[in-house]
């Protein structure tokens, strides 16, 4: 097995190697690391304003360039957490606790360069979990008929939902809605157009890229408008022999580093529960098992190490369901399925076999990305600490401009637009009344495999509806969805002791 | 305790997701729905109608069981309607303007109005950064990407 894997490998480098792979790879990564560290842009905007720019490449170059955006936008993120207490994005909320108290102290370059060495620790990890654990998955997964994936979806579609932030309630309410979006177009068995209302520009589908830009663009602008604050920049002052941490720095930080990197890898399988949560469940165990646990928030090196090596950790451990089963645990995966969608490549198990190239060129991307923003993250600190400095005034409206020809190169066709407006205003009231709307994309993503295998498996059954249940694969999926939907409910009647000391002060941090 | 309902999220956030639960239900019904061995187009919007209805129904049920937090507010607090309209404006106008006159002016004006809404930029700072926009963006598009979409035209 090991010997395959590394014959996989040496491959996917020969892939990830050629010239214009490695462009994309760097694009991808140097865009995401800039958008990570500018407040107010997150990963998902720009991989929805770069899907279109990749329908002329070739699949390997935009899936390796569109997943770049999103382990560079990490790397960034820390930077805007650490020296300006900007939790801008959810994963680096917790890092903000005990990473500005250091800048305080004045040790915010030895927290940064803590942040790139666990950075790198977790990323590893999550890359080697992936060469492993791929395949195997794979080979379960090709056993798979309709009705073991028809409920696999459900479980991922429920987890999706419900253990991301917010109520699962609503949450489960915005999948119905995107798997509803994904309806709307014709019919794929019988032809008919299904809630086109005759227009005829909605009977090929409601398009990825306007939903994604109307509910993580548009919406967010409006969320974000003169709601951010002049930014602080007294301690941004960071240059490159700053960032060495001491002796005494680095050997705290070991532990928790590998601590964070398990923590996270395990909660990058579980659908749904992605970097933010990893990281700030790996915050509150290293707490916890901490000598000193009183000294947590006053500038810990510990408390930067730890949730950062879980980020990265779990992101990368997040594309192993998405390209292995097809199964998406958040809305940056959907998108990069939906990119894959766009190129003509059908998503599931049988991609690794039927598309080495994509599939072992992204591993090997990673490992060169990741690389790549290590170099790109210590000598050149500065530049980056200067870009924290570009006010949202000038952002928000370059944005939009992006998103408007973004949306309008998809087809040509100024109806798609339109479509986005109407989709961010609604996003917009959506956000109001309290909604997260990621899962709109998980739903709309895996809407007409779903249905598609649904159909496909009550024919199979002659419509008997316990099909899910008597198959013993599908059975115990389909518990595993009872499970989730009974924990959720005790939960919520009575909060464990452990969520509730640790969740409100992290909880505050991300609202 | 009824006027307390009136001002509490999830009344709205409930009462949206019954009536849209609602409306997809009846609408699948105008399809064929088929049996369950043989599925017509109707059959799947009709299941998740039902539920989206059932979900909605349980939102509004928690919003009347749970107690009027002291500080819910369905618009945020500071309310930035010029903000709000400047950016759903720029887009707007970059249809029309992109209809009519063609990718320069459409970008001008886009990226000019939705400027505007920051409480900070004047219209020189706003025309500015718009000007900075069209020129290199209008470049990028048009001659690197091709995007088959006139700089300039004239049409009515």
């Amino acid at each position: 097995m090991i010997a395959t894997a590394f014959t996989d490998l040496w491959y996917g480098f020969g892939v990830a190697l050629e010239p214009h792979n490695l462009m994309w790879c760097f694009i991808g990564v140097l865009v995401g690391n800039m958008v990570g560290v500018l407040p107010g842009m997150g990963p998902l905007a720009t991989i929805s304003i770069l899907l279109p720019l990749t329908f002329g490449i070739k699949p390997v170059g935009a899936i390796l360039m569109l997943s770049g955006v999103f382990y560079g936008a990490q790397y960034g993120g820390a930077i805007c957490s650490i020296l300006l207490n900007l939790p801008c994005h959810p994963p680096h909320a917790v890092t903000c606790l005990d990473g500005f108290p250091l800048t305080k102290k004045g040790r915010g370059g030895a927290a940064l360069g803590i942040t790139v060495i666990s950075s790198f620790v977790g990323a590893s990890w999550g890359i080697t979990e992936m060469i492993f654990l791929s395949p195997v998955l794979v080979t379960v997964a090709l056993k798979f008929g309709p009705a073991e994936i028809c409920s696999l979806m459900l479980l991922g579609l429920l987890a999706g939902s419900t253990l991301a932030r917010g109520s699962p309630l609503k949450g489960v309410a915005m999948t119905i809605c995107g798997l509803l979006l994904g309806i709307v177009g014709s019919d794929i068995e019988t032809g008919t157009p299904r809630f086109t209302f005759g227009i005829p520009n909605l009977f090929d589908g409601v398009e990825i890229v306007a939903i994604a830009l109307g509910l993580f663009g548009i919406a967010e602008f409006m969320k974000s408008v003169n709601q951010l604050s002049e930014v602080d920049t007294k301690y941004t002052n960071v240059k490159f022999k700053d960032l060495r941490p001491t002796r005494d720095e680095l050997r705290r930080s070991w532990g928790a580093m590998f601590r964070g990197t398990i923590i996270g890898s395990l909660c990058a399988l579980i659908p749904g529960t992605g970097p933010t949560i990893a990281s700030f469940i790996s915050y509150a165990t290293e707490k916890k098992i901490s000598k000193t646990p009183e000294l947590f928030g006053t500038g810990m090196i510990e408390g930067v190490a730890c949730p950062e090596a879980s980020t990265h950790s779990s992101v990368q451990g997040d594309f192993i369901p998405t390209m292995s089963l097809g199964i998406p645990g958040d809305a940056v995966m959907a998108l990069i399925l939906g990119a894959l969608m766009i190129q003509g490549i059908v998503p599931g198990p049988q991609l690794i076999s039927e598309h080495p190239d994509i599939f072992w060129g992204l591993v090997a991307s990673f490992w060169i990305g990741n690389i790549m923003l290590v170099i790109l993250n210590v000598p050149m600190i500065g530049l980056w600490v200067k870009l924290l400095t570009i006010p949202y005034r000038y952002l928000y409206p370059s944005a939009l401009f992006f998103v408007c020809i973004g949306v309008y190169s998809t087809n040509n066709d100024m109806f798609q637009v339109g479509e986005t407006i109407v989709i961010g205003l609604i996003g917009y009231m959506l956000l109001l009344l309290d909604f997260h709307p990621a899962p709109v994309l998980l739903g709309f993503v895996l809407g007409p495999r779903f249905e598609e295998n649904f159909r496909r498996a009550m024919l199979i059954s002659r419509g008997d509806v316990l099909v899910f249940v008597k198959h013993p694969i599908s059975a115990v999926f389909v518990t595993l969805c009872v499970v989730l939907i009974v924990a959720q409910i005790y939960v919520r009647l009575r909060p464990p002791k452990v969520l509730a000391e640790n969740l409100p002060e992290v909880g505050e941090l991300v609202d | 305790m009824f006027e307390n309902l009136l001002h509490k999220r999830d009344f709205y956030a409930g009462s949206l997701m019954t009536l849209l639960g609602a409306g997809v239900t009846l609408n699948s019904m105008s399809y064929n729905t088929g049996t369950l061995m043989h599925m017509g187009p109707g059959m799947f919007p009709f299941i998740l109608g039902v539920t989206l209805t059932f979900v909605g129904s349980l939102i509004f049920g928690t919003a009347v069981l749970t107690p009027l937090a002291h500080d819910e507010h369905i618009l945020p607090k500071n309310k930035e309607w010029v903000g709000w309209g400047c950016i759903l404006a720029g887009p707007i106008l970059f249809i029309i303007m992109g209809h009519f006159f063609g990718m320069a002016a459409a970008t001008f004006s886009c990226v000019f109005v939705s400027a505007l809404g920051d409480r900070q930029s004047t219209w020189l700072s706003s025309a500015v950064l718009a000007l900075a926009i069209t020129v290199p963006g209008c470049l990028l598009f048009s001659y690197v990407l091709q995007l088959p979409f006139p700089l300039f035209r004239w049409g009515f």
